[in-house]
């Protein structure tokens, strides 16, 4: 056992590092002000190929792995948050789907395009009645001839103002709780949607709502068998956990440098800051959750790149480093005092972005369900 | 068209430098490494050569088994293959002219590119150098290159003092980069997964016939002197002003 990067893996995080910080980070705090979508950028990395990190390159993908994306996802989500929940929800919730459970026709006529950051891809799960609970789906997809006929609403979807196409559950059988799912191109009639949220944080991540009037698709859009959705959605989001739990420790990161630079440089009593035992035992504890966050994020994607289960470990990567990242930031802004409050530093906005990632793609409390039920099935088994 | 770009590997910009134990080289210990900054000039020229013309970009460098992380960083953005050659010894320019030139008169070439001068030593000597050595027309610090492949010529802008140079000469010929050549890249993550499977060949510096005795050794290295601490002037602001000119006046004697 050891714990080195492989030397892509490593090129492959100072590339990203080098991208982030000399094209993303410039503008980042503007952005959160303005709520701009970067999507400038977001198809510049399509191009240097950050999308296809853990897909093949038989499908444009760049042919590396979990492990490599993970270290994408933090490095942008350092500088960025927003960002990098757009680039994670991109690749996990946009791209993901298709590719594990696209057929070659799907891959070719989405897929492709959506790595190379032609477009981006969203993931319609939630809805006003149903969310972590997608037994509460209420759109439906039935099935006229050779077409499917939707109707619903999604609520809270990232990225889908600029998507190529959404990838949408929905129940086929009204009397069924069953759950398909089907690629929505953007452009179908009757598909409407609108992104103006006001948000706490991540504010320059698009999230978006979606409304499916009378849409009608070929058959061949729908993705895999039907009433496979339920089982589908579990087995991405489990993959999108290890890119949100990437993305805390980048948050964490972020607000651990931020804290050291400010302990170092701010004088009280004529002394700095990192000269008082009450500010060193708030970084050394910032310093080592840190650690440990990054630490499970990586165990779950090596378990990941090896094709072992590493759901139970996603879900603990993402918990742990999410509520890391709400702490570190809050610690952060803790130790700047009056100026951590004003925007003037970023820590405020690192304390804002840091409570999406304790909620999103499953709160705390699903995570801990979710690690929970694994244990008792290990325990019965 | 053949380009061999010859590229350096140096500390970071951003590392602080001590001087070793030795008191005559710098402490090598947690110095990040990076491509010499005018060398990427020169490589994303060649990059860009090739796009338009087609052909080959080969990198070329000289130095310890470290080297290689800077060769699969230039093959990670886009060049077809390397050559390293490997030792371990501290080289001075002529060295380094001789061992790159002896590799250049190996592979034969159009074009060669490299960096206006390393950021380390800032000797500005190895691409005039290797001109001699190899025999063929040399422009330095250049900011703008193009080329006519029908009648093999080239003309390349050059940075003067207030001023710029036009030259034109025929090729093979030494190219030097200075900043503003062009914007160079960053590497795709397709390329850098493919940079493993790219060709770096080793060569010995003692099998491509180099004297590995330096003619110019470094006999010693010190330290700028500490800057001294800032003064601050308090207090009322007609006699911070009197203060202040008093202190331009005879101690930093600007006034």
């Amino acid at each position: 056992m050891h714990f080195d990067l492989t030397p892509e893996e490593v090129m492959i995080r100072d590339a990203v590092r080098d991208f982030a910080e000399g094209v993303v980070a410039p503008n980042a705090s503007k952005r959160d002000e303005t709520g701009e979508v970067p999507f400038a950028i977001m198809q510049q990395m399509g191009s240097l190929g950050f999308f296809g990190i853990p897909f093949a390159e038989e499908w444009g993908g760049s042919g590396a792995n979990t492990m490599s994306y993970a270290l994408a996802v933090e490095e942008i989500g350092r500088v960025d948050a927003s960002l990098g929940l757009g680039f994670a929800a991109h690749v996990s919730l946009g791209c993901s789907p298709l590719y594990y459970f696209g057929s070659d026709a799907q891959k070719r006529q989405f897929l492709e395009q959506a790595i190379k950051g032609v477009y981006l891809a969203a993931f319609g799960l939630t809805e006003p009645e149903a969310g972590s609970d997608a037994g509460g789906t209420q759109t439906k997809a039935l099935r006229e001839g050779e077409h499917y006929r939707l109707n619903g609403t999604k609520i809270f979807i990232t990225n889908a103002g600029h998507a190529g196409y959404i990838v949408a559950t929905a129940r086929t059988d009204p009397a069924s709780r069953k759950i398909s799912s089907f690629i929505v191109p953007h452009d179908t009639a009757g598909v409407s949607v609108r992104c103006d949220y006001t948000k706490m944080g991540m504010r320059s991540s698009e999230t978006c709502e979606i409304h499916f009037d009378d849409v009608v698709i070929p058959a061949e859009y729908r993705l895999g068998a039907e009433d496979k959705g339920f089982h589908q959605f579990l087995d991405i989001l489990d993959g999108g956990r290890i890119s949100i739990g990437a993305l805390s420790v980048g948050v964490a990161e972020a607000s651990l440098q931020a804290s050291l630079a400010y302990a170092n440089q701010r004088r009280q009593f004529g002394k700095a800051l990192n000269e008082f035992q009450a500010i060193q035992f708030k970084l050394a504890d910032m310093a080592m959750e840190v650690e440990l966050a990054r630490t499970m994020v990586h165990k779950a994607a090596w378990l990941k790149d090896r094709h072992r289960p590493y759901a139970k470990e996603a879900a603990m990567a993402k918990l742990y480093a999410s509520e890391v990242a709400m702490r570190a930031s809050s610690e952060a802004v803790q130790i700047h005092g009056g100026a951590g409050y004003m925007n003037d530093f970023p820590v405020e906005r690192y304390m804002r972005d840091a409570k999406l990632l304790v909620i999103g793609e499953g709160t705390s409390e699903i995570q801990r369900m979710v690690i929970a039920r694994y244990l008792l099935q290990e325990q019965n088994s | 068209m053949k380009i061999l770009v010859m590229v350096k590997q140096v500390p970071d910009t951003a590392t602080r430098i001590r001087v070793g134990g030795d008191g005559a080289s710098i402490a090598s210990d947690g110095i990040k490494w990076v491509i010499n900054p005018y060398d990427e000039f020169a490589i994303e020229e060649a990059l860009q050569i090739r796009e338009r013309l087609h052909g080959e970009v080969v990198v070329v460098s000289v130095g310890p088994q470290r080297v290689e992380e800077a060769i699969r960083q230039t093959l990670a953005m886009g060049v077809d293959r390397g050559v390293h050659v490997k030792t371990d010894v501290a080289l001075d320019s002529y060295q380094a002219a001789a061992a790159l030139a002896a590799v250049a008169r190996q592979e034969t070439f159009d074009l060669i590119l490299t960096g206006k001068q390393a950021v380390d030593d800032d000797a500005a000597q190895v691409g005039p150098l290797m001109s001699v050595l190899l025999e063929v027309p040399q422009v330095t610090v250049v900011l703008k290159l193009s080329i006519n492949p029908d009648t093999q010529r080239l003309i390349a802008e050059r940075e003067l003092e207030g001023a710029i140079e036009v030259v034109e000469l025929p090729y093979p010929a030494v190219i030097t980069a200075q900043r503003g050549l062009n914007e160079p890249r960053y590497p795709t993550l397709p390329n850098i997964m493919k940079a493993k499977k790219k060709e770096i060949r080793v060569e010995l510096l003692e099998s491509l016939g180099i004297d590995v005795v330096p003619k110019v050794r470094i006999t010693a290295l010190t330290e700028p002197p500490a800057r001294p601490v800032a003064k601050i002037l308090t207090g009322d602001p007609l006699e911070a002003a009197e203060q202040l000119v008093n202190l331009l006046h005879h101690e930093a004697k600007v006034l």
